[in-house]
């Protein structure tokens, strides 16, 4: 994998091999924080940065892990990067860390950060696994963003908290949808998104497990 | 008191739903979903592992991290909360270990029943962010065992629902683009639908 080049591993994951749509991971921790964009960015802000130290950090010492012990090591890595995100949101945005609750702390079971450290970090030079780890997590984020705009756009007509449709309630003139900011909409979006995501890049389409057989004897229609 | 955990527990099976309404443990949920024997046995280990992990994280945290705990051993002002994250993986990790040596000593006939899942479970969502919630919410003893239980059997009752449809729906006639992880999102979704209707219950 010498000859693959940074642009192509920075942006491959966003949208040809995007984690959430083509390779189910994270999906955990992504869904729940959707219901506003702002929230959303801080939380890819935080998953781009843990992935990319994450990566960077196992890489720089993939030649001294045991490999029986190799789990445990990204673990512990992860969970320190983790824990300075938790304390600095804490620090400097306290409103937002209450709102994102627990989220923040399940970036550690986040399966994109330990799936990149295992599957690409233990093998690669560490500039190449910063980079995959900053695409991988900037692939998490746009899903999230896409989400989270038409979440808060159509469930509550704002943008960032600002109004840009005017509300019913507000005198204006659109009437929100409240299903966009419950749970069951993240389901329909996503699957959605990964729909239009598949009818455009069709390489992506699963296989069918059973084929419907074609009409061998005309029958009573 | 009964009565309110009793409350608790219907509210962390149906309300709550680990995997309907928060989202969590959604990789494997949607991975090992295929199967009915899969999610049976991936079912049984979250509740398992469930039950024993939120209980022992809760002493834990409230004997040694949290702000004063420690003032049995003669550090009134010592504030190890930060070191939650660390410490609740490192518990999960431990315990399963532990729970897998055990079963695999004394239980053989469940222990390869569970196979797999067991081990693969460290890295559930939805059993790190049980315990995150009872730091959040402040469970007693008491209160954070049964809500395990209780989470564990949600999650259980939801992969195992979803396993049940997805057996069905790989026979039906899906449109290209959704085949697969799409229309299992959407089934999800209007699973999660029906599950709203239990919010607002309360004993």
């Amino acid at each position: 994998m010498s000859e693959v080049s940074a642009k192509k591993v920075l942006l491959d994951p966003i949208f040809n091999n995007n984690p959430i749509a083509l390779q189910i991971l994270g999906i955990c921790s992504a869904l729940a924080v959707t219901t506003s964009l702002q929230l959303s960015i801080v939380m890819g802000l935080a998953v781009i940065f843990v992935c990319g130290l994450s990566n960077l950090s196992v890489s720089l010492i993939r030649k001294h892990i045991p490999s029986n012990i190799r789990i445990i090591v990204q673990m512990t890595i992860i969970a320190s990067l983790v824990i300075v995100v938790d304390e600095v949101l804490k620090a400097f945005a306290y409103e937002l860390s209450k709102q994102l609750s627990v989220f923040v702390g399940l970036i550690i079971t986040n399966c994109i950060v330990l799936g990149r450290a295992e599957a690409f970090a233990m093998q690669n030079p560490p500039m190449m696994s910063f980079v995959d780890g900053v695409g991988n997590g900037a692939g998490y984020a746009a899903i999230l963003l896409a989400v989270a705009l038409i979440r808060e756009l159509f469930g509550a007509g704002k943008l960032f908290g600002v109004e840009v449709m005017p509300t019913v309630a507000n005198g204006g003139w659109y009437e929100p949808n409240g299903l966009l900011l419950l749970a069951p909409s993240a389901f329909f979006i996503i699957g959605f998104l990964i729909w239009g995501l598949r009818a455009w890049k069709t390489d992506q389409v699963e296989p069918a497990d059973y084929k419907m057989a074609a009409h061998k004897v005309k029958e009573a229609f | 008191m009964a009565e309110h955990l009793i409350s608790l527990f219907i509210k962390a099976i149906f309300v709550e739903n680990m995997a309907l309404a928060f989202f969590l443990g959604m990789c494997t949920f949607l991975a090992l979903s295929k199967k009915m024997e899969a999610a049976i046995g991936l079912g049984v280990a979250v509740v398992f592992v469930l039950a024993i992990t939120v209980p022992v994280n809760q002493v834990i945290y409230n004997g040694i991290l949290r702000e004063g705990a420690l003032d049995w051993a003669g550090f009134p002002n010592v504030d190890l909360s930060f070191l939650g994250l660390l410490t609740y993986i490192g518990v999960i990790a431990a315990l399963v270990q532990i729970l897998e040596m055990i079963l695999d000593k004394y239980f053989p006939a469940l222990y390869n029943a569970l196979g797999v899942f067991l081990p693969l479970i460290t890295v559930n969502c939805a059993i790190l962010g049980a315990s995150l919630f009872m730091v959040e919410r402040d469970y007693t003893f008491g209160e954070s065992a049964v809500y395990g239980v209780g989470a564990g059997m949600g999650f259980a009752l939801a992969i195992i629902a979803l396993a049940g449809i997805r057996e069905k729906l790989k026979y039906s006639d899906v449109p290209e683009g959704l085949r697969g992880l799409g229309i299992t999102f959407i089934t999800v979704g209007l699973m999660s639908l029906g599950f709203m209707s239990f919010s607002g219950i309360s004993l």
